[in-house]
């Protein structure tokens, strides 16, 4: 089962870097080859919005936002939820969350959904 | 070979009692009558839908749909490519047609959706996001909030601006027997509305929908022989963009519609100056915009002063959505691509009854995912 847990980023030989994982690097069809940990970074948000209609399973309301992170020089993007409210252009940093949202409720049964992962949480 | 379109049906949108087999079946018929062509000339059946099995458990719909109204032993296929699956079946149909493989070929989609909750919908729609995004209860609606916020800052768009899209598609509906909402609005009813996904409130976005439609293509040879009313479908390609949405460099630009758009384009040997009506997937009131920029109809950043200039009603030098759009005509997923041509088809033949407008070439543009998949059409009057 894929995890979500560490957060990953994923390079290839040509250091293309992906989050998440791609069988093949999206810029030059290589295989991925090394991992970076995206989780101990702080990231900035690039754009958010708060949702007050979920789907089933999932909290309500529910802040989005898109994030992007700097590998040394390199950017690389994320989405996930945020533990508060955000704003564009502020600094966050991922928190380990056990339960993003309910795999009872959801629709969802592929193997490879992670129901773990990490929210964004405004560094003050 | 070039396809010829000879016939256009669609049954009136909303929440209808029929589950999807019905509607098929009556879009169908409908449109073979509206032809005047019989089932055993019918050589192959395409049925646009996203998700009967996850709607109501229901699978195989094209085999069923075949045998019901007699079109055995007739080739038949279902097209999924979720919101974009009506597209896709246009295209299909063509190649069909114009491969020479077959010289009748039916294009029917349809969605039966309004018997589930929301919150059940939105968790079938959002089912074709990454599992990166899924995760976190991302949904096409949000994708919309996250982008308009970086499309409103980047270009200092009033957010009034996508509340008159709205109004405008209203305003169309009206004049549209077979849409889902035939009420006016103004701007201050889309800016009230309640809050969907921050800065877009209900209002921005299309409602959930029953409904089927239906096209025949066959050679333009052969349309000749049932008809003098016809169109051409002249440019047709579909094109993809990432999965994860946040791997776009700018989520403001719909690449796979500029790509599909250009194709298309190429294809029919015209540009988007050359385009007199359109309809396109306003999903949400931001994508009108944002597929103006992509089509090449408005510069970047630019798109959004077509509603607010009245370029896009339907006195105006673009109409566009003459129907209402999927704003307020409806968005039975499948159906959505196929109901888009029958409105060009309409308008090309002068069939558009009170929305009629003055146009020889028409574009239709159907968005799956959030941009991920992506069918454009070019369709013209002989």
């Amino acid at each position: 089962m894929m995890t979500d847990q560490e957060l990953l980023a994923y390079r290839c030989e040509n250091d293309h870097l992906t989050y998440p994982a791609h069988s093949r690097c999206p810029e030059c069809g290589n295989p991925q080859t090394e991992t970076v940990s995206l989780a101990d970074r702080e990231a900035t948000v690039l754009t958010w919005t708060t949702v007050t209609a979920s789907p089933a399973g999932v909290r309500e309301p529910n802040t989005l936002a898109i994030v992007e992170f700097d590998v040394d020089g390199q950017a690389v993007r994320a989405i996930g939820s945020t533990t508060d409210a955000v704003e564009t252009g502020a600094t966050v940093r991922p928190v380990y969350v056990d339960t993003l949202r309910d795999k009872e409720a959801s629709i969802r049964l592929s193997g490879d959904q992670p129901w773990e992962g990490y929210r964004f949480e405004p560094v003050e | 070979m070039d396809v010829a379109v000879i016939g256009a049906t669609m049954t009136p949108f909303g929440q209808r009692e029929a589950w999807i087999q019905e509607l098929l079946t009556k879009a169908a018929l409908a449109c073979l009558d509206d032809a005047g062509v019989g089932t055993a000339v019918v050589d192959q059946l395409y049925v646009s839908n996203m998700a009967s099995g996850e709607f109501e458990g229901k699978t195989g719909v094209m085999n069923a749909l075949a045998a019901d109204i007699g079109l055995t032993p007739a080739y038949a296929q279902r097209v999924g490519q979720t919101s974009a699956s009506g597209g896709a079946g246009l295209y299909a149909a063509w190649q069909s047609v114009a491969s020479g493989a077959s010289e009748m070929t039916l294009l029917v989609g349809g969605e039966k959706m309004t018997h589930r909750s929301t919150g059940e919908s939105s968790d079938i729609i959002s089912s074709l996001t990454h599992p990166v995004e899924y995760s976190h209860g991302v949904t096409l609606p949000s994708f919309a909030g996250l982008t308009a916020r970086a499309y409103l800052d980047r270009f200092d768009v009033p957010r009034e601006s996508l509340a008159e899209v709205a109004v405008k598609n209203h305003a169309n509906a009206t004049k549209n027997p077979d849409a889902q909402f035939k009420k006016e609005i103004d701007t201050e009813d889309v800016l009230s509305s309640p809050m969907v996904a921050d800065p877009l409130r209900l209002y921005d976005y299309c409602p959930v929908t029953d409904g089927s439609a239906a096209l025949l293509f066959c050679p333009v040879s052969v349309a000749k022989q049932y008809t003098d009313e016809f169109v051409r479908l002249t440019g047709v390609a579909g094109a993809t963009d990432t999965h994860v949405v946040h791997e776009r460099e700018d989520p403001t630009w719909m690449r796979a519609v500029a790509e599909s758009g250009r194709q298309a384009f190429e294809m029919a040997g015209c540009d988007s100056e050359d385009i007199d009506v359109a309809e396109l997937h306003d999903m949400v009131t931001l994508l009108e915009p944002l597929e103006l920029e992509a089509l090449g109809f408005a510069d970047r950043g630019e798109g959004w002063r077509f509603a607010v200039e009245d370029r896009t009603t339907l006195s105006g030098d673009l109409p566009v959505n003459t129907s209402g759009g999927l704003k307020a005509r409806g968005h039975p997923l499948g159906a959505t691509g196929v109901a888009q041509a029958v409105e060009i088809y309409w308008q090309l033949l002068g069939e558009a009854g009170k929305r009629q407008v003055d146009a020889k070439r028409g574009l239709t543009c159907n968005v799956g995912g959030f941009g991920n998949c992506v069918t454009t059409a070019v369709l013209e009057a002989e």
